[in-house]
């Protein structure tokens, strides 16, 4: 604090509270378009793109209800893309993690500083051969071929985040079981997956996230049948006042559960946006 | 502690893999890598093939090898260069804007006070949303210039109701994706500052430093690498910005908000411009490469000093 005229108590009390309240104002600001959605969601459509704005009414569920039947399949969709590509990426991802973990070579670095770069190669980069590709495979607008695409979007995640939890696994744990006869995959089944659960549940987290949030290869590889929440959000982009609340409340079904994953993750979601550059 | 840090492992010795066992390390690693080489590398590749044919969808019978015409194409419309700048002024103005209020708020919620842990789960909330509902919920309730929050509130406050997404699309797109992206940089600065020891301010305070003094001295250096990291990890993100313009202005009015993964999309999907859209997407891998690149550079340089010091 600042040497002045004003008495110090007096500064310690009155400055903290003015920011406090500024950051609850800042807050507030930040999540007023949430909150605004959520509170369309239980208006009926005539309230929820009146003028001015209505603010006291009686909640309704009849837009979750309305919503619901072209939800469904979206939810679907997004939920199989989603667990999906999580669970493949883990497939692929788990072993390449632990044998640069625990068997590092010359190479494990480059590896996985090039696994790294693959996430940050643009999806337009990409996706003109592999729309063709898609089309000529008859993969367009089928979950499989969203699935391989959410994969490669989350595998370099998987490696990258499982790596560190494995490396932080003492090793003499393993020279240990090694002492004892243990093979290769004893060691990663028996030692390594074991020990480092907390980081699959961190990175399935985010995973899901991300997966489920995407939009470029959804919208651009699916049309109807595959076509995951992301898609069907997109289809309100032009409902001029029509359908606000419906749309309010399938935005709302939408962001929930990832908001709750999400807050839930918080601590994770450091590690794993920064590539855990920063801790 | 970098992007580019070694595992840390390397330091160990690594035990010698025993004769026999049939499962070897190399042999872990490379399924993720092949699939990685034939998801990424291969279709790259091809984007880069296709780039040097005139080749569309509407006629793909016909697909002459024209060299570099289509970079020419790309290069010489003035048009395009328009699209350039935006996709450089929407990521440019995001990152400044987001970095400004992200730190503000890390700054501010790095002090107690009562609901502070609340408050900052809820402030990452925006960054959670998917970027279509973003779009379409900005664009339909609160940018909307007859039924809209936002211009409601200005008719409120005495001026005229504003169609933003026509009278200031640029701004309003940046205002909307700053709403997404301020709690990244929020998280990530506010990690950063957590990291801060505090016998240093303590120090600083007793040697009668001013908060700004403070500011300028100690909490900014220690900074640095987070900033880094946001810098890095916004600026490939949002070179490749694509839902938010999707849901909201479709590029438009005219090409106001045209970003260059935007104008790849419409060339590829709406005017089947193969040759074309696969130009465009190696001028915007290449773009995306060299700022990652430079950026890494600096972090690991910047690291690398501090490691030493």
């Amino acid at each position: 604090m600042t040497t002045s005229s004003t008495p110090l108590t007096s500064r310690l009390r009155v400055r903290p509270i003015l920011l406090t309240v500024l950051t609850y104002l800042i807050a507030l600001a930040f999540l007023f378009p949430l909150v605004w959605m959520l509170l369309a969601a239980l208006k009926t459509e005539a309230q929820a793109f009146a003028t001015p704005p209505v603010f006291r009414f009686t909640p309704t569920l009849e837009n979750f209800q309305k919503a619901l039947p072209a939800y469904f399949p979206a939810l679907k969709n997004s939920l199989i893309a989603a667990l999906g590509s999580t669970l493949l990426a883990f497939v692929l991802g788990l072993p390449a993690a632990f044998a640069l973990a625990v068997y590092p070579t010359r190479r494990a670095h480059g590896t996985l500083t090039w696994m790294l770069s693959t996430r940050m190669m643009p999806a337009v980069g990409v996706i003109v051969p592999l729309f063709l590709l898609f089309r000529n495979l008859g993969l367009l607008d089928t979950l499989g071929g969203l699935i391989l695409m959410y994969t490669t979007m989350n595998l370099p995640l998987v490696v990258w985040m499982m790596h560190s939890y494995m490396s932080e696994i003492p090793f003499a744990i393993y020279e240990a079981a090694k002492v004892d006869g243990a093979s290769v995959s004893q060691e990663f089944f028996r030692i390594a997956l074991p020990l480092s659960m907390p980081g699959v549940a961190a990175t399935a987290l985010l995973a899901l996230i991300f997966a489920w949030n995407e939009v470029f290869f959804a919208i651009n590889l699916t049309s109807a049948d595959a076509a995951p929440l992301s898609v069907f959000i997109g289809s309100f982009k032009t409902s001029e006042g029509l359908f606000w609340a419906q749309m309010s409340a399938a935005a709302t079904l939408t962001v929930l559960p990832v908001l709750i994953f999400g807050w839930l993750a918080q601590r994770q979601l450091v590690r794993g946006l920064s590539f855990g550059a920063v801790k | 502690m970098t992007t580019a840090a070694p595992p840390t492992t390397a330091t160990r010795v690594p035990p010698a893999p025993k004769r026999g066992v049939r499962l070897t390390p190399a042999a872990l690693v490379w399924p993720a890598l092949l699939y990685l080489i034939l998801t990424t590398q291969v279709p790259f590749f091809m984007t880069v093939y296709y780039s040097f044919f005139r080749y569309n969808l509407v006629d793909p019978t016909s697909r002459p090898f024209v060299g570099l015409a289509n970079y020419a194409a790309l290069l010489t419309d003035p048009q395009n260069v328009h699209i350039l700048v935006n996709t450089v002024v929407l990521a440019g103005g995001t990152l400044l804007l987001t970095l400004v209020i992200g730190g503000a708020l890390a700054l501010l919620l790095h002090r107690p006070f009562v609901g502070r842990a609340l408050l900052r789960t809820l402030l990452i909330s925006s960054f959670l949303v998917m970027p279509v509902v973003t779009a379409v919920v900005w664009k339909n309730m609160l940018l909307n210039p007859v039924f809209g929050f936002f211009s409601w509130l200005v008719t409120r406050l005495g001026g005229t109701p504003v169609d933003w997404l026509a009278q200031y699309p640029m701004a309003s797109l940046i205002a909307m994706i700053t709403w997404e992206w301020t709690p990244f940089a929020m998280l990530i600065l506010l990690t950063g500052l957590q990291s801060l020891p505090d016998d240093q301010l303590e120090a600083a305070r007793l040697d009668g430093a001013g908060p700004l003094q403070e500011f300028r001295h100690i909490v900014l250096p220690h900074w640095t690498q987070a900033i880094q990291v946001v810098v890095l990890m916004e600026t490939i993100a949002l070179l490749q910005v694509y839902g938010e313009i999707y849901g909201s202005t479709s590029g438009g009015p005219g090409i106001a908000t045209t970003n260059l993964p935007y104008f790849i999309y419409q060339k590829a999907f709406a005017e089947y411009n193969i040759g074309l859209a696969s130009a465009a997407g190696v001028i915007t891998v290449i773009l995306t490469n060299i700022l990652a690149v430079y950026l890494l550079r600096m972090i690991s340089r910047s690291s690398g000093g501090r490691a030493h010091a």
